[in-house]
């Protein structure tokens, strides 16, 4: 048997290229199935469980997948939905879903697989001893747990196939790894269980596997043996570098990748052109483990206010980090003597922008910049009082002088008001996995009508 | 002569949010050759404030390409990262002399 999986690239919200998707719709696909999600921009999308791209380009991008799906007559599955795969950013796809099956006059039957943790639920696997850390992972208690914004479970296949098996037309997924909603139904279907995880991790990025990468959109057919990948751009072609090369792809390991329930190992893999545009792959090896899925927490780590300065002056940009050093000391006296605080009820820190501002300590190279820019970050344990402290702080911020004998002077603030109020920083604490006995029982489904 | 005037790319990623991979694409197997036999895994670890032991490392001559992955020096996204996306550390390892 053969089962072909349409990605049509490698996010929702980044687009593809349509002529493309029509191609790859007249290939017969079995299945479409497209990322919704990653971790790569950060906490926030899970601590506020929302999604990172704009709605409006995500109903645009999910009308098209829509349209083709009604064209293949085909289940469209979209995983870790609304960026983060919370239970808030499924439903808010399946808002999306449902005014665009009204809108299409298209009725439809949706999947809704959520993998939101209460907990309670990982505070009883913690206390079974069912939670284990990867390298390197923060400590967690029951009262850290507890105090998590959210918490989300990683499904694999097993997850999605149950979803699949609802008959849906439709599925959305809450967190789901990026590969498990491509090696979902190959998997199902009988086809190599390490080919189709091998398949998957290829084509999860879209068209990134090929010599176009923003054309999006990659068939991957799936059999016994193997795989084959080819790019459905006419501009796009796959080569066994550019197919190989993928398993580099944000892996820590580019030969063993970690799912639910084992480990892909490529290390046997061949990769084989069949043409100028396919790729044909064999001998990559499904290793079973213990049944487990990944964790991601994310916990709100106190609010922060910014004020952001520009040195222009040379004198200033010379001096810049001494200058910042002062101030912060003379900002620190202040905020103790105003407002009663100290570190580490709140933390100020001033980033050199133009000196080192991308990589802090571990900047090795000196430059003489014409400008720097010097962003004050304060956190702390409420937005007010963040917001407090940057107002305190904004009149020295803008006229502190580097020694005593000089006139005042004044940088550039590019705005008014010159602090911005940032809102709750998150931070990701948790890289963990929980075993299950059953794949099912930290997740759940419903299915319903819409249109 | 600087690394990256020797090799096509360096390319540093999240690898999820404890994790940087650094994948140096060497183009050539005589750039391969040359940056898999010089380059120091300690001189990485160095760079990046990483302990050795540490570092992964794959040479893979197949693809040209020699990868480093590092445990994040801080964590992505926390209040200390400065680079939510660890795609400035490939600079260092671009500009280190070979």
């Amino acid at each position: 048997m053969t089962t072909r999986v349409l990605v049509p690239s490698g996010v929702l919200g980044l687009g593809f290229d349509r002529a493309a998707l029509s191609r790859g719709v007249a290939m017969k696909p079995d299945i479409i199935a497209i990322d919704g999600g990653s971790t790569d921009s950060g906490p926030w999308s899970l601590g506020a469980g929302q999604s990172k791209y704009s709605r409006a380009a995500t109903k645009a991008e999910w009308r098209h997948l829509m349209q083709a799906r009604a064209e293949a007559g085909v289940p469209l599955v979209i995983g870790t939905s609304g960026t983060c795969g919370a239970d808030a950013t499924v439903d808010w796809m399946y808002a999306i879903t449902a005014e665009l099956a009204a809108e299409l006059g298209q009725k439809l039957t949706v999947a809704r697989l959520y993998s939101q943790q209460p907990a309670r639920r990982v505070v009883q696997a913690l206390e079974e001893g069912r939670v284990t850390p990867l390298t390197p992972a923060p400590g967690i208690d029951a009262d850290g747990l507890r105090a998590m914004a959210n918490i989300v479970a990683l499904g694999g296949v097993e997850q999605v196939q149950a979803a699949i098996a609802t008959g849906a037309d439709i599925i959305l997924c809450g967190r789901v790894t990026d590969t498990a909603t491509i090696a979902a139904l190959p998997i199902a279907r009988g086809e190599t269980v390490g080919g189709a995880w091998h398949g998957a991790k290829i084509a999860e990025c879209g068209a990134l596997c090929s010599t176009n990468p923003t054309s999006g959109v990659i068939l991957v057919e799936f059999d016994e043996t193997g795989f084959t990948v080819e790019a459905m751009a006419q501009t796009a072609l796959c080569t066994p570098h550019s197919v190989s090369a993928h398993m580099l792809y944000e892996n820590s390991d580019p030969f063993q990748l970690y799912e639910p329930g084992g480990y892909l190992d490529v290390r046997g893999a061949t990769y084989t052109a069949l043409d100028a545009r396919r790729v044909r792959v064999e001998g990559s090896e499904w290793v079973p483990g213990p049944y487990t899925v990944k964790l991601e927490g994310a916990r709100a780590a106190g609010y922060q206010t910014t004020i952001l300065a520009v040195l222009r002056q040379q004198h200033y940009v010379t001096h810049a980090q001494e200058w910042a050093d002062k101030l912060h000391a003379f900002l620190t006296a202040q905020i103790t003597e105003r407002m009663g605080l100290t570190p580490p009820d709140y933390t100020l820190e001033f980033r050199m922008i133009g000196v080192n501002g991308a990589l802090g300590a571990l900047e090795n190279r000196q430059g003489q910049p014409a400008e720097v820019g010097v962003l004050g970050i304060v956190t702390a344990a409420t937005q007010e009082i963040a917001a407090e402290i940057g107002k305190l702080i904004n009149p020295w911020v803008l006229h502190y002088p580097l020694t005593e004998d000089e006139e005042l002077p004044t940088f550039a603030f590019p705005y008014s008001p010159a602090t911005t109020d940032r809102g709750p920083l998150y931070e990701f604490a948790l890289n963990h996995v929980m075993a299950l006995e059953d794949p099912m029982s930290a997740f759940r489904l419903t299915v319903s009508e819409v249109g | 002569m600087r690394l990256g005037d020797k090799v096509l790319k360096v390319r540093s990623k999240n690898a999820g949010p404890f994790w940087i991979t650094i994948d140096i694409f060497c183009g050539t197997p005589e750039a391969f050759a040359e940056v898999s036999e010089k380059l120091e895994t300690q001189r990485v670890a160095d760079l990046t404030g990483t302990p050795l032991q540490l570092v992964k490392r794959f040479d893979i001559e197949d693809l040209r390409v020699v990868k480093l992955s590092i445990p994040r020096p801080v964590v992505q996204g926390s209040r200390d990262d400065r680079d939510m996306h660890g795609a400035a550390l490939a600079v260092l390892i671009e500009e280190m002399e070979l």
